[in-house]
C-alpha cells in the first residue's frame, strides 16, 4: 500500500498515465502502432510521426512552463510569434520577392534575424508583464492581436515560398540520417534548457519568484528580470519552432502558421502537472504532456475524426484532467467517501 | 463647479480617454472622408447593425471580467449558436422561435457548465473557457463541416425589416428621400445593454458582482456568497452570448465552422479598450460599447480608404489596446503610490 502511494504521489505520475493511457488505445485500436520500418534509409512509423509531429509544441511547452512559473500568467502570443518569426525569415532568404528558387541572402542570416525577431518578441512581453505590471495575459493579447498582422505585412498578405532543398532540412531529415532533424533540436533544447535550470541555481530562482515574488526581491533576487528573462526565452522558442513549422512547409504562410498552438502549448503545461499559478514547475512534465496532446491528435486522426471536429475530444479530456487536479473536486470526493462510510457503518449498527 | 466636487478617479478618466478617442477619431473620419458622405447619420448606424452582436457579447464579457475572469469561449459559443440555429431551420425544418429557445437554452447550460468548474471546482477560468471554445467549435463541427444557409422565411423577415427614423434623411439622385435606418438586432442590443448597465449599477447582484472582483476574501468575510455569485455571472454571460449568437446570426443569415473565428479576443479588447480591468473589480459595459464602436471606425476608415489592406484592423486595434494597458498600469501606478 505504501509503495503504491509512493508512486502515486511521485509529480510526473498523472501525466505519465495519461500519456500511457492514449498509447495503450494505440496498441489496441491500431496493432501496428509501434511497428517502425526504413524507407529510402528514413525511419516510419506512427510513433516517428507522433515524436515529430510534437517538436514545435515540445519546444513551445518549454518556454511556456518558464513563463507560467516565474510569472503565474500564460503568454498566448507564441503562436503569432512563430508566424513573425516564419514570415521575417522568408522575408530574408526571399529578399521580398513571392517565389524562389535560390537564396537571395545566406540562409544563416534568416535564421539569426528570425530568432532575434523571436526574442525581440518575448522582450516586449516581458516589459510589459515585469516592468509595467501587467496582467501576463492581457500583455500577451496585445501581441496576440497584432502579430498575425504584422506577418501579413511582412509577406504582403501572400505566401512566400522558398524552393530551396536545404531550407526542407530543418523540418524534414538530413540525407544519411533516418531520424527527422526535429528530433535532434528538440533533444538540444530540451537538454541545454534543463542542464541551465539545473545546473545553475536559475531553476530555483524562477520557483522561488513565482511562488512569491515580493518575498523573492526582499531576499535579493531581481524579480522583475527574471521573469523578464523568462518571456525573452518564451520568445526565442518561439522563434525555433516558427523556422521548424515554416521549413516543414517551405514557405511562410502568415495565417496558418503556429494557428492555435498557445492553447496547445498552455494544455501541454498543464498535462504536464505543471500549477498554472506558478511556482514549482517541471520541464520534463510538459515535455510529456506535449507528446501527450501529440499522440491523442494522431489516435483520433487514425479514428478518422476530422481536423475540425477534433477540439472536442480535447475538450473533454482537458476538462477531466484539470478536474482530477483540482483540490475542490478531491474534497467533494472525499466528502462523498466519508458519507457512504457513514452510511455503511450507520447500516452495520442497525 | 457647485458645492459638489466633481469625483473623477482614474476609471473615469479612462472611460472619459474612450470616448474622447473615439469622437476625434470619427470627427477626422468625417472631414477626411468628406467627399465619400462619412458624415451621414446612416454611416454612424452602420457600426451599430455590423456590429450588434459583438456589442452584447462584449456586455457580457465585461460581466466576467469584473469577476476577476474571463471567458475565451464566446467566438466559439456564437458560431455554435449559428450553426444550430441554421441546422434546426433548414436541415430539421422547425420553426425560428423554436429554435431561438432552443439556442438560448443551450446558452444557458453552456452558462452553468463552466460556472460550476470555475466557481465550485476553482478551475482558472482560462482553462475552463478554453475547453469550452474547444468543445464548442468542435461541435459545430460535428453538426455540420459545410456551411448552412438560412432559407427560413420568418427567420429573413426578422433580419431585414428596416427601421426608419423619423429624421435625418437625405435626397437621392432620384430625388427620393431617404431615411436612415436599423435593423431589429440594433435595437435588441441596445435595449440589452441598457438593461445590463442598469443591472450592474443599480442591483444588489450588480454590486456584489463589483465586490467579487475586487476582493474575494473582503466579499466572503461581508457575507457574500461568492461562490453562487461568480456562477449567476457565468450563467447570465452564456446567455448574453447565445442573444449576441442570434444577433451575429441575423447578420450573416448562415452557419459555418469558421464563422466569427477571434471574436472572443475583439470582446476582451473592446471591454479593455473602455476601461475593465482584467485584474476584476473594475469595469462599465458603457465603455466596452466605446471600445465596439472604436474598432468599427477603424474598419469603416479601412473600407472608406479603399487602398489598406485587411491586417491594418488588427495592427491598429493591437495598438490601441497597447496604448490603454499602458495608460491603465500608469493609472494603478500612481494609485498605489497616493495610498502609499
Amino acid at each position: 500500500m505504501t509503495k503504491i502511494k509512493k508512486i502515486t504521489s511521485y509529480g510526473l505520475f498523472l501525466p505519465i498515465l495519461c500519456l500511457i493511457l492514449v498509447l495503450l488505445i494505440n496498441v489496441i485500436k491500431t496493432p501496428t502502432f509501434f511497428e517502425v520500418s526504413i524507407k529510402n534509409g528514413v525511419l516510419y512509423g506512427y510513433i516517428i510521426d507522433v515524436i515529430n509531429r510534437a517538436s514545435e509544441l515540445v519546444i513551445l511547452a518549454v518556454g511556456m512552463t518558464l513563463v507560467v512559473a516565474s510569472s503565474g500568467g500564460t503568454d498566448i502570443s507564441v503562436g503569432a510569434v512563430m508566424s513573425v518569426a516564419a514570415a521575417i525569415c522568408c522575408f530574408v532568404l526571399a529578399a521580398g520577392e513571392q517565389t524562389i528558387n535560390a537564396y537571395q541572402n545566406p540562409y544563416i542570416l534568416g535564421i539569426i534575424i528570425a530568432l532575434v525577431i523571436g526574442v525581440v518578441c518575448g522582450c516586449w512581453n516581458g516589459f510589459l508583464v515585469a516592468k509595467m505590471k501587467i496582467q501576463p495575459m492581457v500583455a500577451t493579447l496585445i501581441l496576440f492581436t497584432a502579430g498575425r498582422g504584422i506577418a501579413q505585412l511582412i509577406t504582403k498578405g501572400q505566401i512566400t515560398y522558398i524552393r530551396v532543398e536545404n531550407y526542407k532540412l530543418l523540418g524534414g531529415n538530413i540525407p544519411g540520417i533516418p531520424l527527422p532533424t526535429t528530433i535532434f533540436v528538440v533533444v538540444i533544447v530540451v537538454v541545454l534548457a534543463n542542464l541551465i535550470l539545473k545546473k545553475t541555481a536559475l531553476g530555483l530562482y524562477i520557483q522561488s519568484v513565482g511562488i512569491n515574488s515580493k518575498a523573492s526581491r526582499v531576499v535579493g533576487l531581481k524579480s522583475s528580470r527574471i521573469i523578464f528573462l523568462t518571456y525573452a526565452f518564451c520568445g526565442l522558442c518561439a522563434g525555433i519552432a516558427g523556422l521548424m513549422a515554416s521549413s516543414r512547409i517551405y514557405s511562410a504562410d502568415a495565417n496558418n502558421i503556429g494557428l492555435n498552438m498557445e492553447l496547445d502549448a498552455i494544455l501541454a503545461v498543464a498535462l504536464g502537472g505543471n500549477s498554472l499559478s506558478g511556482g514549482k514547475f517541471s520541464i520534463l512534465g510538459s515535455v510529456i504532456g506535449a507528446y501527450t496532446i501529440q499522440a491523442l491528435t494522431t489516435t483520433l486522426y487514425a479514428m478518422s475524426v476530422s481536423a475540425d471536429q477534433l477540439p472536442v475530444y480535447k475538450a473533454i479530456v482537458v476538462v477531466i484532467i484539470v478536474s482530477l487536479q483540482s483540490k475542490e473536486f478531491n474534497k467533494m470526493v472525499r466528502g462523498l467517501k466519508a458519507k457512504l462510510k457513514d452510511g455503511k457503518e450507520r447500516e452495520k449498527v442497525a | 463647479m457647485g458645492k459638489k466636487k466633481l469625483k473623477l478617479d482614474s476609471n473615469t478618466y479612462l472611460l472619459l480617454i474612450t470616448i474622447i478617442l473615439f469622437i476625434v477619431m470619427y470627427a477626422a473620419g468625417v472631414v477626411v472622408f468628406h467627399d465619400k458622405g462619412f458624415g451621414r447619420i446612416q454611416v454612424f448606424l452602420n457600426l451599430f447593425i455590423s456590429n450588434a452582436g459583438l456589442i452584447v457579447v462584449a456586455a457580457g464579457m465585461t460581466i466576467i471580467m469584473i469577476t476577476g475572469g474571463i471567458d475565451i469561449s464566446v467566438g466559439s459559443v456564437v458560431a455554435l449558436v449559428c450553426m444550430l440555429l441554421a441546422w434546426m431551420m433548414e436541415n430539421k425544418g422547425m420553426g425560428a422561435i423554436p429554435a431561438l429557445l432552443i439556442v438560448l437554452v443551450i446558452g444557458l447550460i453552456f452558462g452553468v457548465a463552466q460556472g460550476f468548474l470555475v466557481a465550485y471546482l476553482k478551475i482558472q477560468p482560462f482553462i475552463v473557457t478554453l475547453a469550452g471554445m474547444f468543445f464548442a467549435r468542435g461541435m459545430t463541427a460535428i453538426i455540420s463541416q459545410d456551411m448552412i444557409s438560412i432559407k427560413n422565411e420568418m427567420f429573413l423577415s426578422w433580419a431585414n425589416a428596416k427601421i426608419y427614423l423619423p429624421f435625418g434623411g437625405t435626397v437621392n439622385k432620384k430625388g427620393m428621400m431617404l431615411y436612415p435606418y436599423v435593423y431589429p438586432s440594433v435595437i435588441i442590443a441596445i435595449l440589452i445593454l441598457a438593461a445590463v448597465f442598469i443591472m450592474l449599477k443599480y442591483t444588489k447582484f450588480g454590486r456584489s458582482i463589483y465586490a467579487v472582483g475586487g476582493n474575494e476574501q473582503s466579499a466572503l468575510l461581508m457575507g457574500l456568497n461568492v461562490r453562487r455569485i461568480k456562477l449567476k455571472a457565468y450563467i447570465l454571460n452564456g446567455f448574453l452570448c447565445a442573444v449576441g449568437g442570434f444577433l451575429f446570426c441575423l447578420n450573416t443569415s448562415a452557419g459555418f465552422v469558421e464563422q466569427a473565428k477571434g471574436f472572443e479576443m475583439e470582446a476582451i479588447a473592446s471591454a479593455v479598450i473602455g476601461g475593465t480591468l482584467l485584474t476584476g473589480g473594475v469595469g462599465n459595459v458603457i465603455g466596452s460599447l466605446f471600445g465596439v464602436l472604436i474598432k468599427g471606425t477603424i474598419e469603416t476608415f479601412i473600407t472608406f480608404q479603399g487602398t489598406l489592406s485587411s491586417w491594418w484592423t488588427k495592427i491598429t486595434i493591437a495598438a490601441l489596446l497597447a496604448f490603454f494597458i499602458i495608460l491603465q498600469s500608469l493609472f494603478a501606478k500612481a494609485n498605489s503610490k497616493k495610498n502609499a
